[in-house]
């Protein structure tokens, strides 16, 4: 490639002349190359002061002296050309004329040359071609002023063009003036900007490479020296650069995409059913995180040690399977209500032993026991608080989020870069969900009611739904009171239904009461959303009452095993006294060893943590059983049904009445909350209850997931989920206060029991913490522990903390409050505007009104003729615009670029001219209106 | 370039190369050649005047998934009926790379939503924009309310349909216009 070695070539020399520049006895053929470049720098720098100010009239009125410019120049380019690609000295004579000529001329000025020359002609052209870089690179804020400048004088360069190529390549140097030089450089400068910026027009291929030929044969001749091919390989890697960049990052977006668990799945599900089943998902994904931290700290640091450090299974009495249910403890039925093995197991707080310290690392096991069931709590409290906190920030409630909803929803929704099949059939799926949900919203928005009615109906609501809730209630209560009768009477008596009253009634309550309270939901008339969040408080007042009985019955049972316990722990120290007592003078001897009995023979007392331990485990595995059940029967069943027996039904079952189930949001999210509480009451007793909810949580992701994209049709109202899964958030917040409460006071009131779990043989629990600060911390963590509980600086804590809170709260206040204010003056701003555009034709009218009005009639003809040219100059450009691509291009070009532009001085200036001094908000048409009409002629 | 000379003249590629760096350009001929290997000649030097039909590039493996190819090719073609000359194949990949800056996007996009070619986005144009985005999966009622809802929000001279200008300024402050 011929024209790419010379460039490269003349960039070299160019350099070398540069450098060499300084020094004054240099080779003749570079002083030669040296004055030539005076010769063109000099008037170049000097022509620029005057084209300053008046650069635009000069380049229109230059058009006949041009033609002599660019003769001159072009020789000139050529010759340097030639020379300087043989490096020969043979036409060192033509030169050193030349070199004289100029010699003349450029030794007035020649002191300051060398400096001001390299800055000024060599400096521009660079910072010239790292801007031209920049541009191409794809920054077009900088480019889009220079388009539109290079827009208008695209004609002129054409002009330019076309002269120099008519014109003949004599040379005639001499003739040339300073400002011509000038100007030619503008041109050249023009021509690189378009070059530049012809990646952003939105013209033709053929036209653009038409216009890019065009300009760099330009280019090419009057700035061949301008070390264009280093300019573009540079060029060329840069854009590799970002392109490999751009990839990229695309690239690492879909990695951390695909490393959240789940996503795609959950963008299946939202696709199809909607944002609000799938914020179910993604509640139970993060519920799936927080579980397997919290199984972490369990096992990291109670199972682990003490299965690994621990003594084995079978060397002590808490470790074996005593040997009354030795022989039944493989069965199955015992095994799988966690008796037997699994009682004995570590799955259960009494498996663990009450040594201060196991192992090598003297691990403190107890101690590490209380804090991790503490720290759970901590631990979930500080994940639940933050997560609120960051989504409250995200904000929005779901609602409308910007002026165009709709319009971006239409037009950048889709996905250009799809190209799977599946994926589309995704995409378009989660098109149609959402803009369902947008017209939800929307019609919520313009439902006109009579709020009288609405407002009783949902006061009649409100009253009949605390009803269900009061008497179920009661139900609850008397029920429960009366199980505690039954329990006193002898078992035998009762019958099978009696036995079982609690929990019938229960579940009784839970099937029936949550269709109830949708069914009188739908007399409020809420939006989806905001009905979903009433259903979900009903039903959660609801459950609550289970979780009261449960509580109530754990309760009752505890306090039964304490008072076994201690009628056995007595016995025990009664039987051990003796033993002690009997050896001691038998033998006769005060060195009494422990009595010699096998582990699983030995008495021992009920152990109650390891029972409510069990209850809950037991809990969790029939709540999975259920739930599990349900959907299999409920859902997949009944879609079975639906579907295989319409085809022989005497009613069309897919639209009739069984149909196919809708997924139900409240009653997951509640159960995964219960659940969740469940978990965190139970984790204290059971160290094994997290990891089989992780184990939980996670078949209920996969199997769920299946079961609605499977049998499950959308709702009827798709709606959107609010964006901060805040109250589902919220709800957890207070289970996971509830469930606070019990667990913190057994620990802190209840004595364990004697001789099982870690914290056997302490008066209370909390004691092992007390313990390890007095002997195994410096005495004055021990003095500041005491200080710190002292309630004279409980109090004030106290106090300090509410007065923060309240501040705090009031702050927030002020912030929601100017922001709602900015909303609303944004909101305005645009009404405005809007409205300053949509009354162009109210105003003719109240302007063609003041005409009349006025007393010289003469004036009318011309503003009623004024008037409709701008408008009309408007419409009319934007009209042809894009439908001239194939002929008129130029007219195309120079609309589209423009087009924003002249628009908006035309319907603005006289809005804002024509503001009457007294009257800042201006938007009256009058007098201001009257007088800004003048300004559209001037366009 | 090496190899790639037989394609073009070193002039061609010259001029291509401001705009794609050549292998993507030489890439790029690859891929039209593909598309119709009878009607494209390899060589590339003497600028044969060869076009494919729309059929053939909806195809492509880029556009197949997209609900708008039919509309995309198109604007692209100079005759309106969607045969490309390579030039504009060129073209249409140059506005769809991610490279392309967004003002440019913005007016093909315009073009592309603008199914009657009358450079306006009147209710019509939208209602088949919204049809095909969501595979008519809409009633009547709803199609008409989401038309009406973006032209309510959108248009900002209020003549009832989309100019480029209230086309510009919607969809530049959109954020997730990237393509």
């Amino acid at each position: 490639m011929p024209p790419k070695r010379k460039n490269d070539s003349i960039v070299k020399v160019e350099d070398v002349g540069m450098d060499v520049d300084t020094v004054i006895d240099s080779g003749s053929e570079e002083e030669a190359r040296k004055r030539t470049k005076n010769r063109r720098a000099k008037p170049q720098r000097k022509a620029k002061r005057v084209s300053d100010d008046e650069e635009d009239d000069e380049d229109e009125d230059e058009a006949p002296r041009k033609r002599g410019r660019k003769k001159k120049a072009r020789p000139r380019d050529s010759d340097e050309d030639e020379e300087e690609d043989k490096r020969s000295v043979k036409s060192k004579g033509s030169k050193a004329s030349r070199r004289k000529a100029a010699k003349d001329e450029s030794d007035e000025e020649s002191e300051e040359e060398p400096d001001k020359r390299k800055k000024g002609g060599r400096a521009t052209s660079k910072k010239e071609k790292e801007e031209q870089n920049k541009e191409k690179k794809g920054g077009n804020g900088k480019g889009k002023e220079r388009e539109s400048k290079g827009g208008e004088k695209n004609k002129k360069k054409k002009n330019g063009k076309l002269s120099s190529s008519s014109s003949s390549s004599e040379g005639d140097e001499d003739s040339l003036s300073e400002g011509e030089i000038a100007a030619l450089k503008e041109q050249v400068e023009e021509k690189k900007k378009l070059i530049a910026t012809l990646r952003n027009k939105p013209w033709r291929m053929k036209r653009r490479l038409v216009m890019l030929k065009e300009a760099q044969e330009f280019v090419e001749k009057f700035e061949g020296a301008l070390g264009k091919g280093k300019g573009r390989k540079l060029y060329a890697y840069k854009v590799m650069m970002t392109k490999k960049f751009i990839k990229f990052k695309r690239d690492f977006e879909n990695f951390k995409t695909a490393c959240i668990p789940w996503e795609r799945k959950i963008k299946e599900v939202e696709s199809h059913f909607g944002s609000s089943v799938a914020s179910y998902f993604i509640f139970l994904r993060w519920m799936y995180g927080l579980n397997l931290v919290l199984f972490g700290f369990m096992f990291g640091l109670v199972v682990l040690p003490e299965v690994l450090m621990g003594l084995p299974y079978g060397s002590i009495a808490r470790k074996t399977v005593p040997r009354a249910e030795q022989d039944s403890a493989m069965d199955f039925s015992v095994l799988f209500d966690f008796g037997g093995y699994c009682k004995y197991s570590f799955l259960f707080y009494g498996y663990y032993n009450n040594e201060r310290t196991i192992g090598l690392l003297q691990f403190r096991l107890p101690l590490s026991y209380l804090l991790v069931g503490v720290g759970i709590f901590g631990y979930s409290l500080m994940v639940v608080i933050r997560t609120m906190a960051r989504n409250a920030n995200e904000g929005g409630d779901g609602g409308d989020e910007g002026e165009f909803t709709f319009s971006w929803k239409m037009f950048t929704s889709w996905d250009y870069l799809i190209g799977n099949p599946e994926t589309a059939d995704n995409k378009y799926a989660s098109i149609t969900t959402s803009f369902k949900e947008s017209i939800v919203d929307e019609q919520e928005n313009q439902k006109d009611e009579n709020i009288h009615l609405r407002r009783f109906l949902r006061v009649l609501a409100n009253v009949m739904i605390l009803c269900c809730l009061g008497g179920s209630g009661y139900l609850i209560y008397f029920v429960v009171k009366r199980s505690q009768e039954f329990a006193e009477m002898d078992n035998d008596d009762l019958s099978w239904f009696e036995k079982n009253e609690v929990e019938f009634v229960m579940s009784l309550l839970g099937l029936v009461c949550p269709p109830l309270f949708e069914t009188i939901a739908e007399l409020e008339d809420y939006h989806p959303r905001i009905a979903l969040k009433w259903q979900l408080g009903r039903i959660f007042a609801l459950f609550l009452g289970n979780l009261y009985t449960f509580l109530f019955a754990l309760f009752d049972e505890v306090t039964a095993k304490l008072e076994r316990e201690k009628s056995i722990k007595n016995a025990t120290e009664w039987a051990l006294n003796q033993y002690y007592a009997n050896y001691s003078s038998f033998y006769n001897t005060t060195n009494v060893p422990p009595p010699d009995v096998h582990p699983s023979d030995v008495v021992r007392g009920p152990c109650w943590e390891t029972g409510v331990g069990i209850e809950f485990v037991k809990l969790i595995v029939s709540d999975v059983q259920v739930s599990y059940l349900t959907i299999l029967i409920g859902d997949f069943a009944r879609a079975v049904i639906v579907r295989f027996l319409n085809y022989c039904w005497c009613w069309d079952l897919e639209a009739g009445f069984p149909s196919y189930g809708e997924f139900d949001i409240s009653g997951n999210v509640l159960g995964l909350v219960f659940n969740q509480g469940m978990i965190w009451m139970g984790a204290f007793y059971a160290p094994g209850l997290v990891g089989l909810n992780v184990l939980r949580l996670l078949t209920s992701m996969y199997y769920q997931c299946w079961a609605v994209m499977a049998c499950n049709v959308p709702h009827e109202r798709v709606f959107k989920a609010s964006r901060s899964n805040n109250f589902y958030m919220g709800l957890l917040l207070l289970v996971l206060f509830l469930s606070l409460l019990p667990v913190v006071y057994t620990i802190m009131t209840l004595p364990p029991s004697f001789d099982c779990g870690p914290f056997s043989g302490q008066e209370k629990m909390y004691d092992v913490v007390m313990e390890t600060i007095d002997q195994d911390l410096p005495a004055f963590i021990g003095n500041i522990f005491t200080y710190a509980t002292n309630p004279g600086l409980i109090m004030p804590a106290v106090l300090l903390m509410v007065l923060a809170i309240y501040y705090l709260n009031t702050v927030s206040k002020g912030y929601q409050q100017a922001n709602l204010d900015l909303k609303r003056k944004m909101q305005m701003a645009r009404d405005e505007e809007k409205n300053r555009r949509n009354n162009k034709d109210s105003t003719n009218e109240v302007m063609k009104d003041l005409e009349d009005l006025l007393p010289n009639k003469s004036l009318i003809p011309p503003p009623i003729e004024e008037e409709p040219p701008p408008v009309e100059k408007n419409s009319k450009s934007t009209k042809t615009k894009p439908g001239s691509a194939g002929k008129g291009v130029n007219l195309q070009k120079e609309v589209s670029l423009a087009a924003p532009n002249p628009r908006g001085p035309v319907t603005r200036a006289p809005g804002a001219r024509g503001r009457p001094p007294g009257n800042p908000r201006g938007p009256q048409p009058g007098p201001g209106r009257g007088r800004g009409r003048g300004a559209p002629p001037r366009y | 370039m090496g190899n790639k000379q037989t394609i073009f003249t070193d002039e061609q590629l010259d001029a291509y190369q401001v705009r794609l760096v050549c292998v993507f350009y030489s890439r790029l001929h690859g891929r039209y050649h593909e598309l119709a290997p009878h009607l494209v000649p390899m060589d590339y030097t003497n600028e044969p005047d060869c076009k494919l039909p729309l059929a053939l590039i909806v195809n492509m493996p880029e556009l197949k998934e997209n609900p708008f190819r039919n509309r995309i090719v198109e604007s692209f073609s100079e005759d309106g009926m969607g045969n490309l000359s390579f030039n504009e194949f060129v073209d249409m990949f140059s506005v769809l790379s991610e490279m392309a800056p967004r003002e440019l996007k913005a007016i093909y996009a315009f073009k592309i939503y603008d199914f009657n070619v009358d450079n306006y986005l009147c209710k019509e144009d939208l209602e088949k924009t919204l049809n095909k985005l969501t595979k008519e999966e809409l009633t009547p009622e709803e199609v008409q309310l989401v038309c009406e809802k973006a032209i309510e929000e959108a248009d900002l001279d209020g003549d009832n349909k989309l100019s480029f200008a209230d086309f510009e300024n919607m969809i530049t402050r959109a954020p997730d216009f990237l393509r």
